[in-house]
Order: C-alpha cells, then structure tokens, then sequence
C-alpha cells in the first residue's frame, strides 16, 4: 500500500522545504535581524564600573531587539584584549562590544603596539553613560577647597603621594592629566584595582587620586575621604553637594569616563542604525536612566550618541590622550 | 551585647523568610554543583550565576550570591580531595593531607571532618562579623604596604613547613612560584615581562591555568602512566564519616585553624589566601609526630578548610563595614549589589540595616545548609571514585577545560594549562611538589607589589620596615618559623638521604 515513491517524494520535498527555510531569510534578512543571542563583550571583569553600566543598558536593549543580549567579559590588558577580540569578530551584528575612554581613547598612547585602531577599526554604535571623574584626598588632606587643594600640590607635590589603579587605567590616565595641568610631578603609587587604592586612601596611607564616581560616592557621603570636584559641566546628582571643577577654579579639567558602543569594522549600517535605535530607547526609558544617575552615570553627552558623534568623540579622545600621556605622568 | 542580639534578631527575621531561605539553599547547592567541575571556582561561579539574580530583590540576591560563593567554595575542597585538583587557592593546602586520605580509602571521612570543620569554622566567624566588624575594620586598616610586604615574608617562611620531602626541593618550587608571578605586565611601569612577545601572558599566568596544569592534567597523566598505581581508589571505601577518634583529633586543629583564618581574612588585599596555609603550617608544628603530615593526617585537612571557611566569611568584613572589596570575589560581590540599585560602603550598615544583618545571618543559615546538603552527598562523592578511571579522565579533563576556559574565556589559556600538564608530570616524576610553587605564585605577585609599594611611599627607606611595629613583629614571626622549620629539617633531610630508593 505504501510504495518507496511517496515516502522519497516526502524526503525530497522535506528536503526542499529545509533548503527554502534556509535560502528563505536571505532577502529580508536585515529586516529580521536580530534573529539570534547577541554577544557584548565587555572588556573588564564582572562588577566594575563598565560592567555595570554595560548590563543595565543591555537589559533594556534585549527587550527592544526581541533578542537576549549576552554580556561576556573578556578582560585583560587595559581592555585592549577584549576589544581586539570583537574588532576580530564577524560583522554581522552579533558580537558587539563596550568599549571605553580607555580602549578607545588613551589605549594608543599607553600601548605603543596596540594590534587595533579606536577610529579605522570600528563603526561606532553610540555612547551609552559617562562617569564623571571626581578629585578625591584623605579625610584630613590640608585643603579645605579645591583652589586650597590645587595650591597646595602645586607647592609640595613632590612630597605627595598620588594612588592609581596602574598603567592605563582610569584612574593612571585621569590624574596623568590632573597632574599635568598642575604641573605636579607626585610620587605616583601603583595598585592591583580601585579597591586597594581606596583602602590606602581612608587609611590615609596616600594623599589623593582621581576615580570614576562610581567607585567613591559611600566613602565621600560617609566622610572617609574628602571630594574636591567632579569634572563635569554641571554637578553629579550623585553627589550634590561637590562642586564642579569650573565652580571650584580649574575648568581646564573636563574628563569622564565614559563608555560607548562599537560594532566590528564592516558591520551593515542597517544593522548599527537598529542597535543604536535600541541603545537610544534605553537610554530614554526613564526606569534605566534612572539606575545609570544613581550610581553616579552621566548621561548629559547626548551628541555621542549618535555613530557619526561617537566617532567625533573617540578621534578627539584619542587625540587628547596622546597629548596628556606624552606630557608627562607616564609611567616612566 | 543586647544591641547584638537585637541586630541578630532583625537579621535571622530578614534571613527566616520563606523566600530568603528558599534561596539561599538553592545558592548553596548551585553552588556545590557548580563549584565541585574541576577549575570552576568561585568567582567563574558567581559571574556565570549572576544574571539569574536579576530578578530578585536586593536582599534575597546577595544572600543567593553569598550561597553560591560559600558552595562553590566548598566545591572546590570536594575535588582537592577527591580527584587532587584545588578548586582555588585556599584548596591547595587540602590537596597535601586531604588526596592522600582518599587514596587510604578514607576520602568520606575526609569530605566528613571537610563539612563539620566549615560549619564550626562558620559559625564562629559569623559571631566574629556580627560583633566585632567596625573595630575589625580599624585595625585592618592599619596594614599599609611595609605591613603586607612583611606577613608575605612569614607566609613564605610557612611555604618551607609544607614540604612533604625534600626542604631544598621545596625551597626550589617557591622560588620558582615567585619567578612565574612576575610574568605579565609590571604593575607600575606597564611594561611587559618575560611574556616572550605572546600576547595570552600580558596578564600573567592565571592561577586557574597553573593549578589546572600542574595539578589536574599533570594528575591524570600520572595516572595513566602504566609504571604507577592508579591514584583515585585502589583500595575499599571504608567509613563514610568520621569516627568518634577522628573527631576528637580534629577539635584541636578546627579551633585553631578557625581563629587563624578569622583573622587572615579580614586583611584587605586578599590575606585570606594565607589562613590554610598557615593553619597547616601550624598543625605539623604542633604535632607530636609531623611526620604522618603529608601522607594522610585528619589534622591537615581539619585544620586548613576550617581556616579556609573562617577567611570566607570574615573576607566580607571589609566589603560591608568599609564598602571596600578585599579580593577577587568580593568586587564582583561589589558589582551584584551595585548592579541591585545597593553601594556598599561604610553607610550601609546603618541606612540598610535589614540587608546588612540578613546577610550575616545568611551567612550562618548558609553554613548549616552546605552541612546539611554535603554530609549526604559525601556517598555519592565517593562512589564517584568507583568510576573505571578509562571513563572518568576525559571528564575530568573535559570539565577542568570547560573550567579554565570560563576564567577568562580564553582558547590560550587552556592550551597552556596542557603544556604546565606536561611540565606537572615531569616535576611529580623527579619528586617535586607542586603545592610549594603555588603559594610561591600567590605570595610572589602581592611581595613584589607590596615591596615597591612600601618603598616609594617610604621614598626608597628600607627601614620603613622593621620602623613600624606591626611589620617589624611580622619579620620577627618570619625568623623565629623559618629558623625552627630549618633546623630540624636538615635533620630530617639527612634521614631521607639513607632511606631513599
């Protein structure tokens, strides 16, 4: 009753159909996308400031695209092995990454064989948050303001003792410019991270450094360690009561550590136009934008946003750095 | 004291809800589960498990994570003893004594006295937290860079005490532990060394990697070599618990190794990894008969996982009072609480004193239930080592890579660990240790930190050192361990040279 025939007719058109739902997508496939788990990967450990922001944001991004984004942290040297890692990936939307002012503004200067280019090897996405960088001493640091604070380091930084988080870091490359603008030349203290810098400063082992907000709101609020400024245009809602480095006399000092979107060189741009139409809708959503400004994110860039303004961004980052890092406070 | 039990009652209140205790079994056995996969140590653990936290409140997360970090660490003692593979740092010390019960056939009595030493271990250093925290944090924040520097040199001069042979070999393998520390990118200059231009070892090595390699793949090697017995079990199982003489033995050990690792543990900058150290180093002094140390002494497992568990619990001192995450784990700690809307730091403890207190009530529900799920699980551990080693090497070796890769998610970084499997095997074949070259590894990187640290905070006084009293005692404790390990030691050492083989 049942031939062979019918059953391979079956296979073959089983076959058919399988090779039509393959073939079939081609077409529209920019109109589908994203249609699998997208990989961000964030070039820093779990937990730290980039992270955070990178999860959060993330989150929302997953629900507008109809799509899980996957946060991977790839960490090492600076952020530089992650992002040269997703500078490496297929451009095809699904791995993108969480670059920073570090990879994609003072890497160049801190690695002189750095294997990637900020500008030539990405399509930027967008900027995603700012944490603004914040002046921080011990509790009993002889400056009672900034204009005290920066006299004073200009008259004995030799007799001080700056912390950061090494070569390369946040911390190294914000002070580098601090010190800079100073004309300060500090006893600069290396450690393993943030964490151990701060615990060197509430003991008062070391006289001051600069950090991501982050990092510093508990100790600041609970009078373990003394705020000068916040380096931004307008205070942090974070910590209200710091006056902005323009408030307090040295608005030269305008830096944060800001964090943006990047997508591998080659990406179709109805691909990173969708990521950034996802990006914006986060950064809009008045729930997320609301965890970013608790922990002290600065979302008040709004140029960067946009791919076109996020690459304005990283060639004048990049250009800054050069020039800071060259100056001097270089590890060397 | 009234003040503390009434703290304690608001926390057992937050820690006893249905929800909150719910999760914190599931925390724990999660992270039995996970942290038991060779090379999965706490931290791969928690950043795997953190998403599925997302959804929970404040509260109820940190207590899940807080379960995880104490299972996955627990895990990793599991296969120290089972299978010779430390989980981590801390489990290092358990391969030595804990290995070698399990080839006697007395590995559920090791995981037993494992089980009962945390518990006791963790109730203690609740007590600890929940007293005595914020003067704690004080006094930890008296160790500056000459202090760290300092405890390194005595924690070096309990590395010698660990040798289970030759103290010249084991003098060998630190120095060799040091010297691979300082791979990588120097930490003040940023220039790379002796990375041979290959870019995976900008970082250095991982701990995992050189654990993994010198431990788990060189183990299995060792055990397929035809020449040698098979290693995991060739003999009965015996007793699953410990006896009434066991316990007895290990009472002594647990108590002190406790109060050792409380203490290590508070210190900022990842002190805890020192406590099981020197709590093993401080029960083969005490011994009547150091020699059974090494070749399957209850003491040397008692001791070091009580201290081991102790470190754990009091490691969260400096992140809840201070705000400020003494190692690895706690920073992601730092990061699941910042990510839950909650900045730990020295406010905390007042402005969310629910959270607060029900996480250090947790921490004591958490020990209860590892006790109550691990005592169980000690028979199905064991019978594991019934599995034909043909089937149950490719799983190790299938498991450990999994492990390494998740660390870093790096291809690199498990080829490397194969080829420290090969150099592992070649140095167990002439008779080395690799526990020694370990702690070198560990102790090396914070030494030569801490040493340049201190020195340019002291603009280059080598003084700085013995100036200031706490390191000063801490270079005293150095030599008086140092000169009592050696001297008997080239006694003892003699003795080997007439009844080597």
């Amino acid at each position: 009753m049942r031939p062979a025939l019918p059953i391979l007719a079956a296979r073959a058109l089983g076959a058919a159909a399988a090779l039509l739902a393959l073939a079939g997508p081609a077409a529209p496939a920019r109109a589908a996308y994203p249609e699998r788990p997208i990989t961000l990967i964030v070039p820093f450990a779990a937990g730290g400031p980039t992270d955070v922001v990178s999860r959060i944001v993330a989150e929302h991004m997953s629900r507008t695209l109809g799509q899980q984004i996957v946060v991977e942290n790839v960490a090492g040297a600076g952020g530089t092995t992650g992002i040269l890692r997703g500078a490496q990936s297929p451009p095809d939307g699904y791995t993108i990454m969480m670059g920073h002012m570090g990879t994609h503004g003072a890497a160049p200067a801190v690695y002189p064989d750095l294997k990637y280019d900020p500008v030539k090897d990405f399509e930027p996405i967008g900027l995603a948050a700012g944490t603004p960088i914040v002046i921080v001493a011990r509790k009993d640091f002889p400056a009672k303001d900034l204009k005290e604070f920066v006299a004073y380091v200009k008259a004995n930084s030799e007799k001080l003792n700056e912390a950061h988080a090494g070569p390369g870091s946040v911390s190294f490359t914000t002070c580098a410019f601090l010190n800079s603008l100073l004309g300060a030349k500090p006893t600069r203290v290396a450690y393993r991270g943030t964490g151990p810098a701060l615990n060197d400063l509430v003991a008062g082992q070391v006289d001051y450094m600069c950090d991501q907000i982050v990092n510093l709101v508990p100790q600041v609020q609970a009078g373990t360690i003394r705020a000068y400024a916040v380096a931004l245009p307008q205070r942090s809602p974070a910590l209200p009561d710091v006056p902005t480095t323009k408030e307090g006399g040295l608005p030269e000092y305008q830096v944060s550590a800001w964090n943006a979107m990047f997508a591998p060189k080659g990406t179709p741009p109805a691909v990173t136009r969708r990521l950034n139409e996802a990006l914006l809708a986060a950064l809009e959503d008045p729930a997320t934008s609301k965890r970013l400004t608790d922990l002290g994110g600065d979302l008040s860039n709004k140029e960067a946003r946009t791919p076109a303004g996020l690459r304005k961004l990283v060639e004048s980052e990049v250009a800054r750095w050069k020039k800071v890092l060259a100056d001097g406070g270089a590890a060397k | 004291m009234g003040l503390l039990l009434e703290n304690l009652a608001l926390g057992f209140s937050v820690a006893f809800s249905m929800q909150n205790l719910g999760l914190a079994l599931v925390g724990c056995l999660v992270g039995t589960l996970v942290g038991v996969l060779p090379g999965v140590g706490p931290i791969a653990t928690i950043t795997m498990l953190l998403p599925i936290t997302f959804g929970l409140e404040p509260t109820g997360a940190i207590i899940m994570l807080a379960g995880i970090y104490y299972g996955a660490q627990y895990g990793g003692s599991t296969t120290a003893i089972l299978v010779n593979i430390p989980g981590e740092v801390t489990a290092v010390v358990t391969t030595l004594d804990g290995h070698q019960m399990a080839r006697q056939g007395r590995a559920g009595v090791a995981l037993g006295i494992a089980a009962i030493g945390s518990f006791a271990a963790g109730t203690f250093a609740t007590l600890v937290v929940a007293a005595l925290a914020v003067p704690l944090t004080r006094l930890a924040l008296r160790f500056g860079a000459a202090e760290y520097f300092s405890l390194m040199v005595a924690g070096l001069a309990f590395a010698v005490v660990l040798a289970r042979g030759s103290i010249v070999k084991a003098i060998a393998m630190i120095l060799t532990g040091i010297l691979l520390s300082t791979v990588g990118t120097d930490l003040e200059t940023g220039v790379e060394r002796m990375t041979l231009g290959f870019a995976p070892l900008s970082d250095g090595l991982d701990f995992a990697v050189l654990a993994m390699g010198l431990f788990g793949f060189a183990e299995v090697l060792r055990n397929l070599d035809a020449s040698q017995h098979r290693d995991a079990v060739d003999r009965p199982i015996g007793r699953l618990l410990p006896s009434r003489a066991d316990l007895a033995r290990s009472a002594g050990p647990i108590a002190r190794g406790t109060l050792v690792g409380a203490f290590l543990g508070i210190l900022p900058g990842n002190g805890a990894v020192l406590g099981p150290f020197a709590s093993y180093a401080l029960e083969k002094r005490l011994a009547r008969d150091p020699g059974r140390f090494g070749h399957g002494a209850i003491e040397g497992v008692a001791g070091p996982e009580s201290a081991n568990n102790a470190g754990a619990q009091t490691s969260f001192v400096p992140l809840l009072s201070l705000g400020i995450p003494p190692n690895a784990v706690m920073a992601l700690m730092v990061g699941a609480m910042t990510i839950h809307g909650i900045v730990p730091g020295p406010l905390v403890m007042t402005r969310n004193a629910p959270l607060f207190w029900g996480v250090i009530a947790s921490m004591w529900i958490g020990n209860l239930m590892l006790l109550v799920i691990n005592l169980p699980l000690v028979g199905l551990w064991v019978r594991l080592l019934t599995v034909p080693y043909r089937l149950m090497f490719p799983a190790i070796l299938l498991f450990s890579s999994i492990g390494i890769y998740s660390v870093n998610n790096s291809a690199a970084d498990v080829l490397m660990a194969a080829g420290l499997g090969v150099a592992g095997w070649a140095l167990a074949k002439l008779d080395f240790e690799p526990a020694p070259l370990l702690l070198g590894y560990v102790l090396g990187r914070l030494m030569e930190e801490n040493l340049r640290r201190a020195l340019a905070l002291a603009r280059g006084s080598l003084g700085t050192f013995v100036q200031r009293p706490i390191s000063a005692g801490l270079i005293l404790v150095a030599a008086i361990v140092l000169a009592a390990a050696l001297l008997p030691g080239v006694r003892r050492r003699r003795d080997e040279v007439f009844t080597a083989d």
